[in-house]
C-alpha cells in the first residue's frame, strides 16, 4: 500500500465515524426534537402559547410543579440523610439497603405504578382501607402522584452525595467536634457546605426526572382533566385526542425545561470540580 | 492542666492497639508519645482526645474525669496529622470556627483571631483559603485554630509528619518557643526519635500498645527501661554480652583494662563521624562510632588489630542477659 493510499483509508475512517455519529445523533434526538420545535411554533408564537394556556393545561403544568417541589424536598432530605447514615455509620444490612437504592433505576416505572396501587388502593390495597377510613385517599389524588414520583427519582441524591461524602474523610468533622461544635454545627457548618455541590447536582437531576416522568404517574395518577392530569399527561392527552397544537407546545414547554436542566447541571458539576 | 491516664485498653476488632496504660502527663510540660508506626500512640491521643472510646480505664483532665465527655465538651485543642482544614472556609473563618460556635461576641472573635494568626505569623494570609497554602502554613494555621479556644491541653498528632525535612527543623524550634511563651500542657505523637528528644521535655515510649518507658529525653537515652527503648533511641550495638552506645566504645591499638581484641573489618566516614565494623576474637561482631580526628590518631585501616572497651558502664545492665538482635 502506498503512503498516498494509506491516508485516503485514514481519512475516509475519520470522516465516516464523524458522519456516522452526527447521523446517529441526528435521527434520534436532533431532528425529532427539530421537528417539535417546527410544529410548535410553526401557527405561530401566540398561537402555541394559547394551546398550552388553556385552563386544563395551566393546571396540569401547575399540579406538576406542585409535585416536583414535594418530592423534591422529601428525597433531598431522604438522600442526605441516607448518604450520611451509608457513608459514616456501619450497620447491619447497609448493602442491603445500598442495591434497594438503585431499584428505581432498574424497574420499569409502570411496576412502580401498579405496586403502588396494590398497596394504597382504598378498596383492596394492604395500606389503603386504612388511610381512606382515617379520611387519606393516596391513588387518584395527590399523594399518589408525589408518591410515585418520589420513588422513580429515589436513587439521584444518595447517589450524588454519598461518593463526594466518602471522598471528604470525616477529618473535618472530627476537628469541629474537638472545637466545641455539637452535631447539629458540624451539619451545618461543615459537612453541608462540604457537600453542597453534590446536592445540587443531586436535587437538578431529582427535578429533572419528576418533571419528565410519566409511566408510573399515569398508573397512580387516574388521569382526571384539572384534578390530577400532571404536564406530560397533558401532552400525551392531547396527542391522543388530535389536539395537535397543544400537544407540541406542551412538548416545547417540557423540552425548554430539560435545556434548563442541562445549563444547571454543567454549572454545578463544574461548580463541584473547582472545588477538588 | 495535667492528664492522667488510668489502665486504659483499647481494641479494634481483634487487634490490641492499647493494653493497660497508664500515664500522666504534668501540668505545662511539652510531652512526646513515641514509637514506630502502628505501636498505639495516635490511638492512645485520640482517647485523650475523646475521638475514641477505651474500652477499659479511664483519662481524667485537670483531675476531673472526661472518660465519658464527648470531644466537644473537653476543652481540648487538637490537630490532625494533615490539619483537617475546613476546604470552604479562609484562614480568617477556619481560626474563628470554635469561638463562632461558642457564640462569643464578634468583637471578641476579631480580636482573638487577629492576635492569633500574628501568633502563628500568618497575618498577611487571613483571606486565603487552605488550598492556597503551603504544608507549614497550614500547619501553623492549624495550630491556631485549636489555640483559639483556650484549650485545656493542646494534642498534636504528628505536627510535623508531612512536611519536608528544612520546614520541619524550622517548624520544631518554632513549636518549642510556642510552647514557652503559651505554656499550655501538650502532647505530641511522633515516631521520629531525634524530634521527640528534640522538642518534648518528657517522652513516653509506646510499643506494641504498651508503654514501655516515661522520662526526660536524658533519661530514657542514658537508662533505658528495656531493649525496645534503647535500640529505638539510639545506635545500640553489643560488647561482651552487653549493650552499648556504638558511640561509647573505645578503641585503642594497645590492650585496655577490660578491653576485647578484634579486627576492622570495614570502615565508613559520614562526615565528622567514622563507623567501624569490629570482629572480634570471641566470634561476636560490634560496631564504633569515632570521630574523624579520633579515627585519624588511632591509625589504623582495615584488617588492622585493635581493641575495644566501653567507656560507659553497659546501657542497660538489667538487659544485659537476653538475647535480642542488636539494630545497627
Amino acid at each position: 500500500m502506498t503512503g498516498g493510499t494509506r491516508r485516503w483509508a485514514r481519512l475516509t475512517w475519520r470522516w465516516g465515524l464523524r458522519a456516522f455519529g452526527l447521523a446517529y445523533m441526528g435521527f434520534l434526538v436532533g431532528l425529532p426534537a427539530g421537528s417539535v420545535i417546527w410544529r410548535a411554533l410553526s401557527p405561530g408564537v401566540g398561537s402555541a402559547w394559547r394551546a398550552v394556556t388553556t385552563p386544563a393545561g395551566v393546571h396540569a403544568f401547575e399540579l406538576t410543579i406542585e409535585v416536583a417541589l414535594v418530592a423534591v424536598v422529601c428525597n433531598t432530605v431522604f438522600g442526605i440523610g441516607m448518604a450520611l447514615l451509608l457513608a459514616r455509620h456501619r450497620f447491619p444490612g447497609a448493602t442491603v439497603v445500598e442495591a434497594l437504592i438503585d431499584l428505581p433505576l432498574s424497574l420499569s416505572p409502570v411496576v412502580v405504578g401498579l405496586a403502588l396501587v396494590l398497596f394504597y388502593s382504598s378498596r383492596e390495597g394492604w395500606l389503603g382501607p386504612w388511610l381512606t377510613a382515617h379520611g387519606i385517599t393516596v391513588i387518584f389524588a395527590f399523594p399518589g402522584i408525589v408518591l410515585a414520583s418520589a420513588f422513580v427519582s429515589l436513587p439521584y441524591v444518595v447517589r450524588e452525595v454519598l461518593p463526594v461524602l466518602q471522598e471528604l474523610g470525616d477529618e473535618q468533622e472530627q476537628a469541629a467536634a474537638t472545637l466545641g461544635a455539637g452535631p447539629f454545627a458540624i451539619f451545618w457548618r461543615i459537612t453541608l457546605p462540604a457537600i453542597r455541590w453534590g446536592v445540587a447536582y443531586g436535587v437538578v437531576l431529582t427535578t429533572a426526572r419528576v418533571l419528565g416522568e410519566f409511566g408510573a404517574v399515569s398508573v397512580v395518577s387516574g388521569d382526571i382533566v384539572s384534578h390530577t392530569q400532571t404536564f406530560t399527561q397533558f401532552v400525551d392527552d392531547a396527542f391522543t385526542n388530535f389536539n395537535t397544537a397543544g400537544a407540541y407546545a406542551g412538548a416545547l414547554v417540557l423540552g425548554l425545561i430539560s435545556v434548563v436542566v442541562l445549563i444547571a447541571l454543567s454549572a454545578s458539576r463544574r461548580k463541584e470540580e473547582a472545588l477538588q | 492542666m495535667s492528664i492522667t491516664v488510668e489502665h486504659v485498653s483499647k481494641r479494634f476488632g481483634g487487634a490490641v492497639a492499647l493494653e493497660d496504660v497508664s500515664l500522666e502527663v504534668p501540668a505545662g510540660s511539652l510531652m512526646a508519645l513515641l514509637g514506630p508506626s502502628g505501636g498505639g500512640k495516635s490511638t492512645l491521643l485520640r482517647v485523650i482526645a475523646g475521638l475514641e472510646v477505651p474500652d477499659v480505664g479511664s483519662v481524667a483532665i485537670d483531675g476531673e474525669d472526661v472518660t465519658r465527655l464527648p470531644a466537644r465538651s473537653r476543652g481540648i485543642g487538637f490537630c490532625f496529622q494533615h490539619y483537617a482544614p475546613f476546604r470552604h472556609m479562609t484562614v480568617w473563618e477556619n481560626v474563628a470556627f470554635g469561638l463562632k460556635v461558642r457564640r462569643r461576641p464578634r468583637a471578641e472573635i476579631a480580636a482573638r483571631v487577629d492576635e492569633l494568626l500574628e501568633l502563628v505569623r500568618l497575618e498577611g494570609f487571613a483571606k486565603r483559603y487552605p488550598a492556597q497554602l503551603s504544608g507549614g502554613q497550614r500547619q501553623r494555621m492549624a495550630l491556631a485554630r485549636a489555640l483559639a479556644v483556650q484549650p485545656r491541653v493542646l494534642l498534636l498528632d504528628e505536627p510535623f509528619g508531612a512536611l519536608d525535612a528544612q520546614v520541619r527543623k524550622e517548624l520544631r524550634s518554632w513549636l518549642r518557643q510556642l510552647h514557652a511563651r503559651i505554656n499550655v500542657t501538650t502532647v505530641l505523637v511522633t515516631h521520629d526519635q531525634e524530634e521527640a528528644m528534640e522538642v518534648a521535655d518528657h517522652i513516653a515510649v509506646i510499643h506494641d500498645g504498651r508503654l514501655e518507658q516515661v522520662g526526660t529525653p536524658a533519661e530514657c537515652y542514658d537508662h533505658p527501661a528495656s531493649e525496645f527503648v534503647l535500640t529505638f533511641l539510639g545506635p545500640a550495638t553489643r560488647l561482651d554480652g552487653s549493650w552499648v552506645r556504638p558511640h561509647d566504645l573505645v578503641v585503642t591499638r594497645e590492650p585496655a583494662p577490660g578491653s576485647r581484641p578484634g579486627t576492622i573489618r570495614s570502615v565508613a566516614r559520614l562526615g565528622f563521624e567514622v563507623r567501624l565494623e569490629i570482629a572480634l576474637d570471641d566470634g561476636t561482631d560490634t560496631w564504633a562510632q569515632l570521630t574523624r580526628r579520633g579515627f585519624d590518631e588511632l591509625g589504623v585501616g582495615i584488617d588492622g588489630r585493635v581493641h575495644v572497651a566501653s567507656l560507659a558502664p553497659s546501657a542497660a545492665p538489667n538487659l544485659a542477659t537476653r538475647d535480642v538482635a542488636s539494630v545497627p
